[in-house]
């Protein structure tokens, strides 16, 4: 089963993971806001991800974590 | 005492760089300085040095640069024009406080100017070298000896201060042939744990760069530096002096003008006329004391100068305008003889009588 | 198990790049390539004027800032001082390398220096604020060509990779892009390869990234992204340029 970790204060919410993710599994979260002033990207569903990796490889900031 | 050899002074400036250590030269050919690069050209090889000529001298004095950071002693040397698009690295060299050894062996200007020996690089060497605040050590050489000596004094300077040391020539020390002795003692390199040699996973990584956008931390480096060039004032400062002690006229010179000077001082002296030089050595830091201490005697003081009036300047600073400061010179490539800084004695002597 | 993590070469320092910045994408890769290739403690990175001149803040190798475009001259010196032991890359952009450093940059491959070149195209200058680059397209509109890039008046954008391909010197030449998954994948490959030729002693290698700058592109970055496929890659087409060993060993 795989996990992903968010360095949520690293993020700058450009939503590159969101589109990234082939289901369509990742969100900013609208409703939160880091350190930084950006709604941090977030997973919806951690049950369907797969460990793919492909949101952490366009993540410009290295903010997801993924164990498989 | 190792037997003396006859050398050319570029010559004898490259094989003092050699034994002071130095195995990297970088540069791009110009006149009249070509013989340093060809002599690092033709020996390098042999030692395991590198020589390599650049494409320009912006990229010869950042290969410097890059060396330097990797903490090897370093070198590069070109001539007036060339010195003016070294500028900008070497004003990095001092915001990263790197040590290295850059030669200038002067000809006229401004723009292309001539080839002939000139010293009209003396306030580009001393006060505006390119942006920024900062200093150079600058060293002038009088004699093919002093190319040699001063180069690796240059170099040692250079590593302790972690400064840019440079030899300001010109074109005569560089083109003169002398017996030299290049027996000299060189000091070993000082540890420099700052250098970017690669971490071997076992320091935290070293960082070589002058980029500091916070104002209140660029505005203590700055202070740093110059508390580190107020111990080079204090410490390093070289001159010679010359009958000055009983004189009532000192000539101010530096490399070939005060070789001429000597000259005209001995014919001076015959006539009863009491008159002394004092050589800086150090252009910069400029030697203030002998200045300080003729003024207590000396009526008047004359430069002896390869520019428009340069060095002038310290000269009243040294002396606080006190007593007049007169100017000798040529320039373009023009060198005055004996006899011309002989009339300008008498004429002065005439003045202060 | 931990499948993907930042790498070691990267410090823990945030970057300052703009949200949606690939030079974070193109730091990690490099940073990857260190890892793999277990070169950290050996390695020297130069980052000259420009978006990445922070970059000595970002990896954890030593690392040095260099002038404006002289990265490759500084680069020169680093690696001669001893051969053997350094491994040198530069990090450098459109406007430092293809501009006021592109003597150094053609010198550099014309001697194959063993040097590794990590060249960021995003067709701008972001660090100044978005001004015409030596790569912006025809017609492209920023702060100092408000009208777009008038061909007539400030000439055509340089293929970097295609002109250098043509010197004898460089041992590779690689135009890659990242922005996609599959993308970011072969950019990995080709910035590790660029690595090993520098450790095989073959020599000069460059990589061309085709980058965004979703800021002064004025765009969001998904939209950046896909700029990169309609406009930057018909000028920039993708590939390998030159690849001596290769074209020895048929």
């Amino acid at each position: 089963m795989a996990k992903l970790k968010f360095k949520t204060d690293f993020c700058k919410g450009c939503g590159l993971c969101v589109d990234a993710c082939p289901k369509k599994l990742l969100k900013l979260a609208t409703d939160k806001i880091n350190k930084k002033g950006h709604h941090p990207a977030e997973i919806t569903d951690q049950d369907s991800c797969t460990g793919c990796t492909s949101c952490a490889i366009m993540c410009p900031d290295c903010v997801i974590t993924v164990e498989r | 005492m190792a037997d003396k050899v006859l050398m050319k002074g570029n010559e004898a400036l490259a094989e003092a760089a050699i034994l002071a250590g130095c195995r990297h030269y970088f540069g791009y050919p110009i006149t009249p300085q070509t013989e340093v690069a060809a002599y690092m050209a033709k020996k390098m090889p042999k030692i395991g040095g590198t020589f390599l000529q650049a494409e320009s001298e912006i990229a010869a004095i950042n290969m410097v640069y890059g060396v330097s950071s990797a903490g090897h002693r370093v070198m590069t040397s070109s001539s007036s024009p060339g010195i003016s698009l070294k500028g900008e690295g070497i004003s990095y060299l001092a915001g990263a406080d790197l040590p290295a050894l850059v030669v200038n062996v002067q000809r006229g200007g401004p723009g292309l100017g001539g080839i002939q020996p000139s010293q009209s690089d003396y306030f580009q060497a001393t006060k505006g070298a390119a942006h920024g605040d900062f200093h150079m050590i600058v060293l002038a050489p009088a004699s093919v000896q002093e190319m040699a000596e001063l180069t690796i004094k240059g170099f040692e300077l250079a590593d302790k201060y972690r400064m840019t040391s440079m030899i300001l020539a010109d074109g005569t020390m560089g083109q003169m042939m002398e017996p030299v002795d290049l027996d000299f003692k060189i000091t070993p390199e000082p540890e420099k744990p700052w250098a970017t040699t690669g971490t071997k996973l076992k320091r935290n990584h070293n960082i070589v760069n002058s980029l500091s956008l916070v104002p209140e931390e660029l505005e203590q480096l700055n202070i740093a530096r110059y508390e580190r060039y107020k111990t080079v004032e204090e410490n390093e400062c070289m001159y010679e002096e010359y009958l000055v002690d009983d004189a009532d006229i000192v000539l101010v010179a530096f490399g070939i003008t005060s070789r001429v000077s000597k000259h005209a001082i001995d014919n001076a002296r015959e006539q009863g006329v009491k008159v002394g030089l004092i050589r800086p050595i150090t252009l910069w830091p400029f030697p203030k004391a002998p200045f300080q201490k003729a003024v207590g005697h000396a009526k008047a003081f004359i430069t002896v100068e390869l520019n428009m009036g340069q060095m002038i300047e310290d000269v009243k600073l040294a002396t606080n305008c006190k007593v007049p400061v007169h100017l000798c010179n040529r320039v373009g490539g023009m060198i005055p003889d004996h006899t011309q800084v002989y009339d300008k004695i008498m004429e002065i002597n005439e003045e202060v009588k | 198990m931990v499948v993907f993590e930042k790498p070691h070469a990267l410090t823990d320092v945030p970057l300052h790049y703009c949200p949606g910045c690939t030079h974070g994408i193109v730091h990690r890769l490099v940073a990857e390539a260190i890892d793999e290739l277990g070169i950290e403690g050996q390695t020297i990175g130069i980052a000259p004027v420009g978006c990445s001149v922070m970059a000595y803040d970002y990896f954890n190798c030593d690392m040095i800032e260099a002038a404006h475009g002289r990265a490759p001259a500084v680069a020169t010196g680093v690696k001669r001082a001893d051969p053997d032991n350094h491994i040198v890359f530069t990090y450098q952009g459109d406007g430092d390398l293809a501009s006021i450093g592109m003597a150094e940059t053609v010198h550099a491959a014309a001697r194959n220096e063993n040097i590794t070149v990590i060249f960021i195209n995003n067709a701008i200058y972001g660090m100044t604020g978005g001004q015409m680059a030596p790569t912006s397209l025809p017609g492209q509109v920023t702060q100092t060509s408000p009208y777009g890039r008038d061909t007539s008046h400030c000439g055509y954008p340089i293929r970097v990779c295609e002109m250098l391909a043509t010197l004898e010197g460089p041992e590779y030449l690689e135009r890659v892009t990242v922005n996609n998954v599959a993308n970011v994948r072969k950019a990995k490959k080709a910035i590790k390869k660029a690595f090993q030729n520098q450790i095989d002693k073959k020599g000069f290698s460059l990589i061309e990234v085709v980058s965004s700058c979703p800021t002064n592109w004025g765009m969001t970055p998904q939209d950046a992204l896909k700029w990169i496929d309609d406009n930057m890659l018909p000028y920039y087409p993708l590939g390998v340029y030159k690849d001596r060993s290769a074209k020895e060993e048929k």
